[in-house]
């Protein structure tokens, strides 16, 4: 599956499994970014690990500094290869530019759940598109 | 979005590695908002500040980053972990990289204002004034009650602005973001700064958009404005709100609403440590808390935060020992905001009147919150 018409927010090229979540993250209070791992017990990512993965999600939540947390998730070697929003906020889109994680919007219309877990997928932010289960 | 000549070259490193991560910051948020172009600010207010926010990576970065990277226009921080007057109960470590932060943003040029309040404790801009301030209560309070220009920035973004001197021109920036669609109508009879922290959190929860109208609401004093912008600014993306408005789309506060914000943020009956200050607290209140133990004691330990200038200020007219006197204890430079002074190991929960304090009290420092009112602390811990 190619999803195309996507936006580019942060360019660049990243591949990895979808982790897929319904449910925004707050990366300063969730994210552990030593281990990489969803730390918030209510989160139904808690406990999954971001490193290399495509991450997907509506978008981040809460307070300005987690910015710094994308940031030193890739510091750590434990940031996903890409990210995925259903529309990007500006602590995703700043934190990510700084830690080059490419980063695209969905197309409008376009729901989360059309991706699936764990699937393998290539994000193509300068060609504005995503795809999914290449081999 | 289009970038002038000179912003393209420096995007293209062209200056030195600093500033390209500066634009490479901007054009990401540039077209996240569907911005146009790059605009001037004056003044920006940075987030980032505390250890406890940045860790390890952030403080890496800035030291590099400051290395060359020179402020372009005023620059303010936000509060640090500790008060460096104050440094019992702080471990060495903590110590030696809060102080590294601390010399990286001096580095930089920006002003060792150390304030979540800088609209307290600053001259103000004249009204329509472009800035950009991270820190989420300053963000939603110049919006909404000094007519500033600011959108909810990251930490990152008003650093990227700081040393550009540029924001894009979008949201907040824009008079449509700045009208209201959806309003919050009230049907409760608020009486303290806490109600307004209750009212500030659901409709940042409860709303989208960048800015809200709060209906039935006026009159507010400072104390209960500061409580109102500091919990819109915690809950959500909200960056404004207005007093009343025309809008299509309307969400009941009423007591359901408020007992539901209580249940969620309010963990705990009682504890064995008061914080005050999440914002740092500014004249009127230290005024206030001054009139409430005048003659009394405090019976457990209170820390009050507020900015150092504040302080100072309070010293001259004889207003900080009046509450010494009383047993608070001051911590200046920082704030209740994943502080460093209230840890698990030292206590199970804490007293305090603020919203926003109460959120990363218990999300971030993990501790359970008996959230009051500061008339109610007064009257309960002190005798």
């Amino acid at each position: 599956m190619i999803i195309s018409n996507c936006r580019r927010i942060v360019g660049g090229t990243g591949e990895g499994k979808t982790l897929v979540t319904m449910q925004p993250i707050n990366f300063l209070a969730m994210v552990n970014a030593k281990t990489g791992t969803i730390t918030d017990s209510l989160h139904e990512l808690h406990d999954k690990s971001l490193r290399g993965s495509v991450l997907i999600l509506p978008y981040a939540i809460g307070s300005s500094v987690g910015a710094y947390a994308i940031y030193s998730l890739k510091e750590y070697g434990n940031a996903p290869s890409a990210v995925v929003c259903s529309k990007v906020d500006i602590t995703t889109a700043s934190g990510c530019a700084l830690a080059e994680i490419p980063v695209v919007d969905l197309p409008d219309g376009t729901p989360i759940s059309i991706l699936k877990q764990g699937l393998k997928a290539r994000v193509e932010a300068d060609a504005r598109r995503i795809v999914v289960e290449f081999s | 979005m289009e970038l002038a000549r000179d912003e393209e070259k420096a995007l293209d490193g062209k200056y030195d590695e600093a500033l390209a991560s500066a634009y490479r910051i901007l054009v990401a948020i540039g077209e996240a908002t569907d911005a146009q172009k790059l605009v001037p600010v004056k003044w920006a207010h940075i987030s980032g500040v505390n250890y406890n926010t940045i860790g390890d990576g952030g403080m890496r970065f800035l030291e590099k980053f400051s290395t060359t990277a020179k402020v372009a226009v005023k620059t303010t921080i936000n509060p640090m972990g500790y008060d460096r007057s104050k440094p019992e109960d702080i471990s060495p470590s903590f110590q030696e990289r809060q102080e590294n932060i601390a010399s990286s943003y001096e580095r930089m040029g920006a002003t060792a204002s150390f304030t979540c309040t800088p609209y307290e404790v600053f001259d103000l801009p004249q009204k329509g004034t472009a800035v950009s301030f991270a820190e989420s209560n300053a963000a939603v309070f110049s919006n909404s009650l000094l007519g500033l220009k600011t959108n909810k920035e990251s930490a990152l973004s008003a650093l990227a602005s700081s040393v550009t001197g540029k924001t894009p021109l979008s949201d907040l920036r824009l008079e449509e973001a700045r009208s209201p669609k959806i309003s919050i109508e009230t049907d409760f009879d608020f009486r303290t700064e806490l109600d307004y922290g209750l009212l500030g959190y659901f409709a940042g929860k409860s709303v989208k958009d960048s800015c809200v109208a709060l209906n039935s609401i006026s009159g507010l004093d400072t104390i209960q404005a500061k409580a109102l912008c500091a919990a819109i600014g915690t809950s959500g993306s909200c960056g404004m709100f207005t007093f009343g408005g025309k809008s299509k789309e309307k969400i009941l506060f009423g007591k359901k609403e408020a007992q539901s914000v209580m249940d969620e943020l309010s963990t705990a009956d009682d504890a064995d440590i008061i914080t005050l200050g999440s914002p740092q607290l500014g004249m009127n209140e230290l005024g206030l808390l001054a009139k409430l133990t005048e003659f009394k004691k405090f019976t457990k330990r209170c820390i009050v935060f507020c900015s150092r200038a504040i302080y100072n200020d309070a010293i001259k007219i004889g207003l900080a020992s009046k509450i010494e006197k009383s047993g608070a204890d001051f911590r200046c430079d920082s704030c209740t905001c994943l502080t460093p002074y209230v840890t698990k190991d030292k206590y199970d929960a804490v007293i305090t009147n603020s919203v926003k304090g109460a959120y990363y009290l218990s999300k971030s420092n993990k501790v359970k919150v008996a959230l009051k009112d500061i008339k109610t602390i007064a009257e309960e811990y002190t005798q």
